[in-house]
């Protein structure tokens, strides 16, 4: 398939000592690396932060609205049903396809990650705060009502603190799982973890960090809200004694 | 007495900021040498008239894009101009309906695939010799307003490869797909290929319109690593791939030239092309000259087998060409 | 990029779009690389086909792991920390990075995604096995040990039916979640729903999106069923006696026993 006019125009020779010879070693081999590791460990740097980004930005709009949300709902319970079902069936949609099915609507780039990621969040969230405030204790409501409070101070001095774990326990949860979605991310052109991990899938080392850094967000991240709920408990119960 | 959870998300933080430090104080490793420079080349001057001009270099999403994507983005900007990468969009379709709605300002595409995947051509339709295939190239995209500038010299083609022992064994020592749909075994035999290929007229389904061999497809993102593991008995790999250098994966040909042409053409927006105008055209095509298809895979190579990072490759191509310093 | 008035134009062919998907569904098309025809029901039923028998799989085995393990656990009250953590973490590892991983061990094909399925479906229904039998009261356990129930009569006549609705709930939650996972089978050689999905140069956008609806359609009808399930598997008396505890169990994901909160 030699072009007609030849090599000649296009022919500009290499130098010298472009053509190294081949290395060969662990990395060649795919395998699993500390030394590379330790000394390519910057490029994941970025990526990560984009994960965390692609992570703690979904969940805190989630929350802000899945939780207002459930505040409303909480008040007129038949909105209860639509709410979960809407975004329910948000959640059902496979979120390798939301990835791609979102850019006619808003392109390419971490926005469209971050409006799918997003819409994943609402439907934990939005359940475990209603199912939060249901739980609290008959008891309590109607000792607080005897005292005088209104509703507005019922729910904020009463049924939102004896509904905090269960809250905490649902971010906890919609945590976690964003930063497993978000590895999908670069699907859509936002980068993160997921982007590296596509890069070099049989590279082991590759795996191996990139997995391992998705594991460590989350786990970290896990044990920030665990902490931020024990204190606000510790607190309550400085608070009551 | 501080709580045990707080002292681990204290130590968090703590890393989180040593990483950070050391990846500010951190050094890239020296580039090219400062040998000589490959014949005829001309080092990229920036020119102070590009200044405050901005252009989005775009590419789909595997390593030989990353690497041209690179290329071109820093090549723009030893010229002066203000680049923006959006490499790594995706597939062809997406890298396109990107290109027509301004997102980017160009991309590198193949003149085959630009063929048959936008422009209606069929397959067999294709022009086999590579100039005429621009041609064609050239006049679509001049319908839709875009500019494909000159062909690389490489091109980027399917092959079909396997490893040597397969050959002697499965194969009978076959060399071409001649040969090989002719075998008694032929429809026994698997091959490995991308989702997509399965459904693509210029991969699997070629193979039976053209040799009238239809073997088992298996679905699989590793290129190599089906026919080295085993699960697989062939598998379509690139021309330009790194893991070629060496003959390691004996190539049977395609002896009735059943994959058209794919030279890269940069594809450029005909508003963009205005912008960076006739030198920064003349940058574009300049730097895309020397790669042959030994020194792309080369730079494949560094990019799969050594792990090292488009961009960082991109540079040092750049570096040791003499086209920057 | 698109300036405000273009938005609502690219609303309107979404909503286009939508309509050809649903005809993608039904009737077969060629495909946007040219050359063959793709769609319709027969390969869109095979694809479902595919997707749903792995999930399925992967569930039974899952649900046949996970449940007398949580149970066990939560009967004992040990391994909690260590439950619910995995459980969590569990949750943050992309099942991408499973499957690719599982791609070098075990091969292509079914065996592989279903491993792949089965890892992520176990996490949410060992924890609410586990914490669906950690939450029956103490003075019904004691009532049935004073009876003479060793651990095992326990477990199976008292806290199983009881912790009936939280692990459906962790089921409904793990299926969803299989169902929508099994859409990276095209990776590992399996020609899930997923293959309209990801290979967006052959089926076209329209493609996606219909592969994409077929695969909620499926998640919703999942879902649905599996709640008249646990409707019916509750024990009438739990139904009766907690009323607003009712609603809490079955929407919910687990909750902590509250410890100190009385």
């Amino acid at each position: 398939m030699a072009s007609a006019l030849g090599a000649q125009p296009f022919a500009q020779d290499a130098p010298e000592d472009f053509f190294g010879k081949r290395a060969t070693g662990c990395v060649q081999e795919e395998g699993f690396c500390p030394d590379w590791i330790a000394d390519n460990y910057d490029r994941y740097l970025d990526p990560f932060f984009q994960h965390v980004i692609l992570t703690v930005v979904p969940v805190a709009i989630g929350f802000a609205i899945a939780f207002t949300l459930a505040l409303i709902a909480h008040r007129r319970r038949w909105l209860i049903g639509p709410v979960a079902g809407f975004t329910g069936a948000l959640y059902t949609i496979p979120s390798v396809a939301f990835f791609f099915l979102l850019q006619p609507l808003t392109g390419l780039g971490r926005t469209t990650a971050i409006v799918a990621l997003t819409c994943y969040t609402l439907l934990i969230i939005f359940r475990n705060v209603i199912t939060g405030l249901n739980a609290v204790p008959e008891e309590a409501k109607d000792a607080a009502r005897g005292m005088g409070l209104t509703d507005r101070q019922l729910l904020w001095r009463v049924e939102l603190p004896l509904a905090l774990p269960e809250v905490l326990a649902g971010l906890r949860i919609a945590t976690t799982t964003t930063v497993g979605l978000a590895a999908l991310a670069f699907l859509a052109g936002g980068g993160g973890l997921g982007a590296e991990l596509d890069a070099q899938k049989y590279f082991k080392s590759n795996v191996a960090v990139a997995g391992g850094l998705c594991i460590l967000l989350a786990a970290v991240l896990d044990v920030i809200i665990l902490a931020f709920q024990r204190l606000v408990t510790q607190w309550q119960r400085a608070a009551a004694a | 007495m501080t709580h045990p959870i707080v002292k681990l998300v204290a130590l968090f933080v703590v890393l989180a900021l040593a990483l950070t430090g050391g990846a500010c104080g951190g050094d890239d490793e020296g580039g090219g040498s400062d040998g000589e420079r490959a014949a005829g080349v001309e080092a990229i001057e920036k020119d102070p008239a590009n200044q405050g001009k901005s252009f989005t270099v775009g590419s789909k999403n595997f390593d030989e894009q990353f690497i041209l994507g690179e290329v071109y983005a820093q090549a723009l900007e030893a010229a002066g101009f203000k680049v923006d990468k959006k490499l790594n969009l995706g597939s062809e379709q997406i890298a396109y309906k990107a290109l027509k709605s301004g997102q980017i300002d160009g991309y590198p595409e193949y003149t085959g695939t630009s063929l048959t995947s936008f422009f209606d051509v069929k397959v067999d339709d294709v022009p086999k010799d590579p100039d005429e295939a621009y041609q064609l190239t050239k006049e679509k995209y001049a319908e839709q307003d875009i500019t494909a500038l000159s062909r690389t010299q490489f091109e980027n083609t399917f092959r079909i490869a396997t490893t040597k022992e397969k050959q002697q064994n499965l194969l009978k020592g076959a060399k071409t797909l001649s040969e090989v749909a002719k075998l008694p075994n032929a429809s026994k035999l698997s091959i490995a290929g991308f989702p997509e290929c399965r459904q693509r007229a210029d991969c699997l389904l070629g193979l039976k319109a053209t040799y009238g061999w239809t073997p088992e497809f298996i679905s699989d993102e590793g290129k190599y690593d089906p026919i080295d593991k085993d699960r697989a008995d062939l598998g379509f790999v690139f021309s330009t791939d790194g893991e070629l250098v060496g003959d390691k994966y004996p190539i049977v040909e395609d002896d009735k030239n059943l994959f058209p042409p794919y030279n890269i053409s940069f594809e450029i927006s005909n508003k963009a092309l205005k912008d960076i105008g006739p030198n920064g055209e003349k940058v574009l095509l300049a730097v895309q000259k020397p790669l042959t298809e030994k020194v792309m895979r080369e730079l494949n190579s560094r990019v799969s087998i050594d792990k090292q990072e488009p961009e960082k490759v991109a540079h040092d191509y750049l570096t040791q060409f003499g086209f920057i310093k | 990029m698109a300036e405000g008035g273009s938005g609502v134009i690219d609303a309107l062919a979404f909503l286009g779009d939508f309509g050809d998907a649903i005809e993608f569904i039904f009737k077969e098309r060629e495909s946007t690389s040219k050359g063959v025809m793709v769609g319709g029901l027969s390969e869109l039923g095979g694809f479902a086909l595919t997707h749903m028998l792995v999930s399925l799989v992967a569930m039974a085995v899952a649900i046949a792991i996970a449940v007398p393990t949580g149970l066990a656990l939560g009967h004992k009250g040990k391994g909690e920390f260590l439950a619910i953590s995995i459980s969590n973490v569990g949750r943050a590892v992309p099942a991408v990075i499973l499957l690719f991983f599982f791609v070098a061990f075990i091969g292509n094909g079914f065996r592989n995604v279903a491993f792949v399925l089965i890892l992520l479906a176990i996490p949410p229904i060992l924890t609410n096995a586990y914490v669906g039998a950690r939450q029956v009261d103490r003075e019904v356990v004691d009532a049935a040990r004073g009876m003479g129930m060793n651990g095992m009569q326990i477990v199976r006549g008292v806290r199983l039916p009881l912790a009936m609705p939280t692990i459906f709930a962790g089921i409904r939650t793990s299926t969803v979640s299989v169902l929508a996972t099994a859409t990276i089978g095209p990776f590992a050689n399996l020609q899930t729903l997923g293959e309209p999905i990801l290979s967006d140069a052959i089926y076209g956008f329209s493609g996606q999106l219909g592969g994409a609806i077929v695969v909620a359609v499926i998640t919703l009808t999942a879902d649905a069923g599996i709640g008249l399930a646990q409707r019916a598997v509750t024990p009438m008396g739990i139904k009766l006696a907690e009323e607003p505890q009712a609603k809490r169990r079955w929407m919910s994901l687990p909750t902590r026993r509250r410890e100190a909160a009385t």
